[in-house]
């Protein structure tokens, strides 16, 4: 198997199309499919009369941290257990780690790691247990299996709670033992399923810690998540997922810089409205956009407006534009449970 | 280019099969199921032995005095073998049932599985081999009280162990049959309504079959419970054994393989959409 090489960390430049990743053509375009990870071309999945993911093109290079972002029921789910082959899909192909999936899914899943949206540890076993019966899944024989699960409880600082029941492991620790569980066969490529949904900060502070440890090693990442703050910190790239469709892909400084302005200012009130209502002009070079009770105005040059703000003497917060702005931008302000 | 190589073998992904195609990995379902239940072998055991203990005070000891021989055995030692059987068929089927719903739907300890290299048939394959495992932990109880109670015979008992096993198979995938297809816990009663009970009530266990209407009899031996009966007790009561018993296997054998083709196929479709 080549190994995550500078030469395919090189690679990732230039991939970046309308309806999303698009991967090298011509060529070298036999190689791509053993470089990457994940190579998924025009996939499809429908639900009855639904469309769930609508013909997506996604690559994950080697040794790269790939998000897909999306709100609630854009097809993230789906898009994984397609990768895994444990989804059947309509129409596309599909390769991961160079295996055509579904029809070689098994020898796949031997070389990578999954977290699960879901917690799914096994309630009947204590921590140690856990691991050890996960690695018997993979035929991992018992001397070599006792040598990484001591490795993987210390690496999900777990060591304590080695004989601890499921029951009694905080919402922190059952990540952080599904992580180490996903890392059993020590694999190529780990998938994840929104890894730190409905984690306290430290403990996402700590998921996160983990996986940047991974990602150092050289393993690829696929990342699904809808916290821009994670993917702005994991992932080298992202792709912004909506409706099953990816709306855009690349790095996010990048498509930040594509898609918006460079500055926000964000108002809140009744004062702020008023002000808007009346002296349009003053900040007209900016975009408007109103989510609620906040008013955002995007603009390149935010320090004229700024002046007039202060002249008024509004309070206000002007930031960088970031990946949240850029989400809201793609993927409209609606709320979708 | 991926497309084409894609096509050739796609023929082979698990959720087009019609028929099963389990690896050896299943064994690793199995082992798992035998861990869990190492830990909690005490009560389970205890609920193994007290149960059928109870039905032999009662149905051997309180009516047998009132009966007398039935098919010149003692009553007790008629329902003795009679439970064996039945026992075991439960057991297989409980397993097949709840225990495997619960690893399945609530628990999704399946799910877990099948991130790692299991496929679909090859859980389905370690769950029929282990509900039947426990039909064979549950008929060792029974033998041993009967032994001791010097009702069955031991070497009869040792020898009909791994034919119940092999019988029980036939439950364990029947039972799997409608777990797949199961919404909740409370669908299963269906399944004892319409299949367990009437077979354990017309089946021979607690009465000659030939007390029935001969309608009831032929359809009694469209299910596998009477066959069992017909191999098992005169194997572990020192009855007439020929070789024609044997013939009475082929309808365990064959719902076996019947019902587990179905259940892996029913399991795939629900577990991989
Ligand atoms: N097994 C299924 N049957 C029918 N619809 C499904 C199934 N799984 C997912 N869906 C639908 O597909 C859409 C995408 O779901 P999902 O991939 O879970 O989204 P996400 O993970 O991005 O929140 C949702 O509308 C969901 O209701
Ligand atoms: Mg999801």
């Amino acid at each position: 198997m080549p190994e995550p090489s500078t030469e395919s960390q090189q690679t990732d430049a230039p991939h970046r199309a309308a309806e999303g990743t698009r991967v090298a053509e011509g060529a070298d375009a036999g190689n791509t499919s053993q470089e990457c990870a994940v190579l998924a071309e025009a996939l499809s999945k429908r639900y009855g009369d639904q469309t769930v993911v609508d013909r997506i093109t996604l690559a994950v290079e080697r040794g790269e941290c790939l998000g897909l972002l999306g709100p609630n029921g854009a097809g993230k789910t789906t898009t994984l257990r397609m990768i895994l082959g444990l989804t059947p899909y309509d129409a596309g192909s599909l390769q991961v780690l160079g295996e055509p999936i579904p029809a070689r899914a098994r020898e796949m899943r031997a070389r990578m790691g999954v977290v699960p949206q879901m917690d799914n540890l096994d309630p009947d076993f204590t921590v140690r247990e856990n691991l050890f019966t996960y690695a018997s899944y993979y035929g991992i024989d018992r001397s070599e299996a006792a040598r990484r699960v001591d490795e993987l409880l210390a690496f999900a600082n777990l060591e304590e709670k080695a004989q601890a029941s499921i029951a009694s492991l905080s919402g922190g620790m059952k990540r952080r033992l599904t992580l180490a569980r996903a890392l059993i066969n020590a694999p190529e490529l780990i998938v994840l399923d929104e890894p730190s949904t409905g984690l306290d900060p430290q403990a996402r502070q700590h998921i996160w810690q983990k996986l940047r440890a991974l990602q150092r090693q050289g393993l690829s990442l696929l990342i699904t998540t809808h916290y821009m703050e994670e993917a702005e910190r994991l992932c080298d790239r992202v792709a912004i997922m909506d409706h099953g469709r990816i709306v855009a892909c690349g790095k996010p400084g990048a498509l930040i810089a594509e898609h918006l302005e460079r500055y926000v200012i964000e108002l809140r009130g009744d004062a702020a409205r008023h002000f808007l209502a009346t002296h349009e002009s003053q900040v007209a070079p900016a975009r408007i956009r109103e989510i609620g009770e906040t008013v955002l105005l995007y603009a390149d040059q935010p320090m004229p407006i700024a002046e007039s703000l202060d002249g008024h003497g509004l309070t206000y917060l002007q930031r960088p534009t970031n990946l949240e702005d850029l989400f809201l931008q793609l993927t409209g302000h609606d709320l979708r449970e | 280019m991926i497309s084409e190589s894609n096509r050739s073998v796609h023929t082979a992904a698990p959720h087009e099969r019609w028929l099963p195609r389990p690896s050896l990995r299943f064994v690793a379902v199995w082992r798992r199921n035998l861990r869990v239940w190492r830990k909690l072998m005490v009560p389970s055991l205890i609920g193994h032995f007290g149960e059928p203990i109870l039905y032999l005070l009662a149905f051997g000891y309180g009516l047998g005095a009132l009966i007398g021989e039935v098919s010149e055995l003692p009553y007790i030692v008629f329902i003795a073998s009679g439970i064996l059987c039945s026992s075991a068929m439960f057991a297989a089927s409980f397993e097949g049932l709840y225990s495997a719903f619960t690893r399945m739907h609530v628990q999704q300890t399946w799910a877990a599985m099948l991130a790692a290299p299991l496929e679909v048939d090859d859980i389905v394959l370690g769950e029929a081999i282990w509900a039947a495992s426990k039909a064979l932990i549950s008929a060792a109880a029974i033998g041993c009280v009967a032994v001791v109670l010097g009702l069955l015979s031991p070497w009869g008992v040792l020898l009909a162990l791994p034919l119940i096993w092999l019988i029980c198979l036939a439950f364990a995938c029947m039972a799997l049959i409608v777990t797949a297809v199961s919404p909740s816990y409370d669908f299963f009663l269906y399944y004892f309504t319409l299949i367990l009970t009437p077979m354990l009530l017309l089946s021979g266990v607690f009465f000659p079959l030939e007390q029935l209407p001969s309608l009831v009899v032929s359809l009694a031996y469209l299910l596998p419970l009477a066959h069992m009966i017909e191999i098992i007790r005169p194997l572990v009561t020192g009855g007439a054994l020929h070789v024609g018993l044997l013939l009475h296997l082929l309808v365990p054998i064959a719902y076996t393989a019947v019902a587990f083709c179905i259940a892996s196929w029913l399991f795939r479709r629900r577990l991989l959409r």
